[in-house]
């Protein structure tokens, strides 16, 4: 069975359809990821799964429950947590905070601080800034942050949006091999939204290409990365 | 290590306010009124600080929930004919005080849960069309004195009760911001969507802030009736919230401290500034630009907080 499956899912801002029907389903221990150019409706895609927009029609179903439109608190609660586009940290709050904001609905303080141990081994700077608050790191210290924040709710799945938006290329090298780390170590499923579909596909076991709020071509990682005309639109080949 | 100070700074207050009642009769009353006001303020712009400063919601109708206290109170103790000295004061004021806070906080919930889900500037123009309503309402029933006022409310309120309820309603509200539960309404003023994502209800939290707020300034209206003994709607208008919110500003959102500091400040400076009659209220207005021209962060606050969106964005795809 498939971890989550999404079907037939649709979302319109007012007027605007963003999502005409896309249907996608995740392997558990996998890392999936999601390209396509801007205003393809990758971040609609998340933002659905997650709770935080309505979908007008279709289902999400989390391990075999149907999770459509619950409100994103409950989502995370199940087992989904987002680290959504534009990285959204608490600026206002310590890095130690923020990554306790993460476990907001869990109550073992135990667990919770072996979670934080788990975060700063993985992402190290983060441990230096413990006490500074999130506002002041850099884009990639605040990103490293999104993602530790999303994964100290314990969740059986990710949601990474854009995890190398408006980072250097050194350091989206090391968020993408943290994210493997993730996915390798701690058994987390993620499924990946990207416009770095080179970094993307390289880490990803499968693939879906969204074009305009439908899904264009899907197809084990490698394969598409091999598909000519992927290659021309989003590679970046002549 | 921080509960047990906050433990201590309560036990000091209330020991401190129980004393202070022995030097009531000593003191000049006018200076003494102005201590009782520093004392109910201290309270309104403690409560209102969680709601703007801590929960990030602009609201606009502190003065009303006052109100609905200060009323609440004076009618149970008004219709249980207590008097000052009876040995019943000091329970029945009590009770009168827990309800004052119970029927605003029921009102904190009733304007809360509609208008909530409003945002900055819409939601601060909802409370204070609220606070206006509250007034209107007051204005016209007979039973509270309509226009006219309503007087007669026994002077059960001391140094005692209100500053020990000052020191109970920043402790709480200390011990409450230091949690993981209130880290929660932080996090909501930071980023509602990011907060919803880490699993916060955000509607639950701002509710939960609204309705805390609401008891509080329920409270310090009932401890202003019985002290003022005398009751009219003017005193509740959308001026009252205006300077409980300057008093928050000034302090610093989200500055306990310099809450506390501020509204001590701004009690006393219009009253200082009598000296100077007719030039007054421009003084004190001047001070006040001054304040925020050089002082944006608040009096008493080191660092500035990052505002809503400051942190990098892009549009969603």
């Amino acid at each position: 069975m498939s971890l989550l499956e999404i079907r037939n899912l649709q979302v319109k801002y007012g007027a605007i359809t963003a999502l005409k029907g896309v249907s996608i389903s995740v392997e558990p221990g996998q890392i999936v990821t999601m390209i396509g150019a801007n205003g393809a409706g990758k971040s609609t895609l998340l933002r659905a799964v997650s709770g935080l927009i309505k979908a007008c029609a279709g289902n999400v179903v989390f391990e075999g429950v149907d999770i459509t439109n619950l409100p994103a608190h409950r989502v995370v609660a199940l087992g989904i947590s987002h680290a959504p586009e534009g990285r959204m940290i608490f600026a206002n709050l310590s890095v130690r905070e923020n990554l306790e904001m993460g476990a907001y609905p869990r109550a073992n303080k135990g667990e919770i601080g072996h979670d934080l141990e788990r975060v700063f081994s993985l992402f190290p700077r983060l441990k230096e800034r413990f006490k500074q608050s999130g506002g002041t790191l850099s884009g990639g210290e605040q990103q490293m942050l999104a993602i530790g924040r999303a994964m100290m709710a314990r969740p059986r799945m990710l949601l990474l949006d854009e995890p190398s938006l408006g980072i250097g290329p050194i350091l989206v090298k090391a968020i993408f091999e943290t994210i493997v780390e993730i996915n390798r170590e701690l058994g987390m499923t993620i499924l990946l939204v990207e416009q770095n579909a080179h970094q993307a596909l390289k880490i990803a076991q499968y693939g879906y290409v969204l074009e305009t709020g439908h899904i264009a071509l899907e197809g084990s990682a490698g394969d598409i990365a091999r598909n000519e005309q992927i290659r021309k639109a989003y590679l970046g080949e002549a | 290590m921080r509960l047990d100070r906050s433990v201590i700074f309560l036990a000091v207050a209330v020991l401190a306010s129980a004393l202070a009642t022995l030097f009531e009769k000593s003191i000049n009353p006018y200076y003494f009124q102005i201590i009782i006001y520093i004392g109910i303020n201290i309270i309104l712009a403690s409560s209102l600080n969680l709601i703007n400063g801590f929960a990030g919601q602009f609201s606009l109708g502190h003065a009303g929930f006052m109100a609905v206290g200060a009323y609440t109170a004076a009618v149970i103790t008004t219709s249980l004919g207590v008097t000052r000295g009876s040995i019943f004061a000091i329970p029945v004021l009590a009770l009168a005080l827990l309800l004052a806070g119970l029927m605003a906080s029921i009102f904190g919930l009733i304007v809360g849960i509609p208008s909530l889900r409003l945002k900055g500037d819409y939601l601060a123009i909802t409370t204070l069309g609220f606070g206006e309503i509250i007034r209107v309402i007051v204005q016209n029933l007979d039973f509270l004195g309509a226009a006219r006022g309503f007087t007669g409310i026994p002077k059960l309120a001391n140094s005692f009760w209100v500053f020990s309820t000052a020191a109970l309603v920043i402790f709480l509200i200390y011990n409450l911001v230091n949690s993981t539960y209130g880290k929660a309404f932080l996090a909501v003023r930071d980023d509602e969507i990011a907060a919803e994502a880490v699993g916060i209800s955000s509607t639950r939290i701002k509710v939960v802030a609204f309705v805390t707020g609401a008891f509080f300034a329920g409270v310090a209206g009932g401890l202003y009736g019985h002290f003022v003994t005398y009751l009219n709607p003017m005193q509740f208008s959308f001026l009252k919230s205006f300077e409980i919110v300057v008093m928050v500003i000034i302090g610093g959102m989200g500055s306990i401290i310099g809450v506390i500091l501020s509204a001590t400040l701004l009690t006393i400076l219009p009253e200082a500034l009598r000296t100077v009659s007719q030039y007054r209220m421009v003084i004190y207005s001047l001070l006040l630009v001054i304040i925020m021209l050089t002082r944006p962060q608040g009096l008493f606050v080191r660092r500035r907080l990052f505002k809503r969106g400051s942190t990098p964005k892009t549009e969603i795809s």
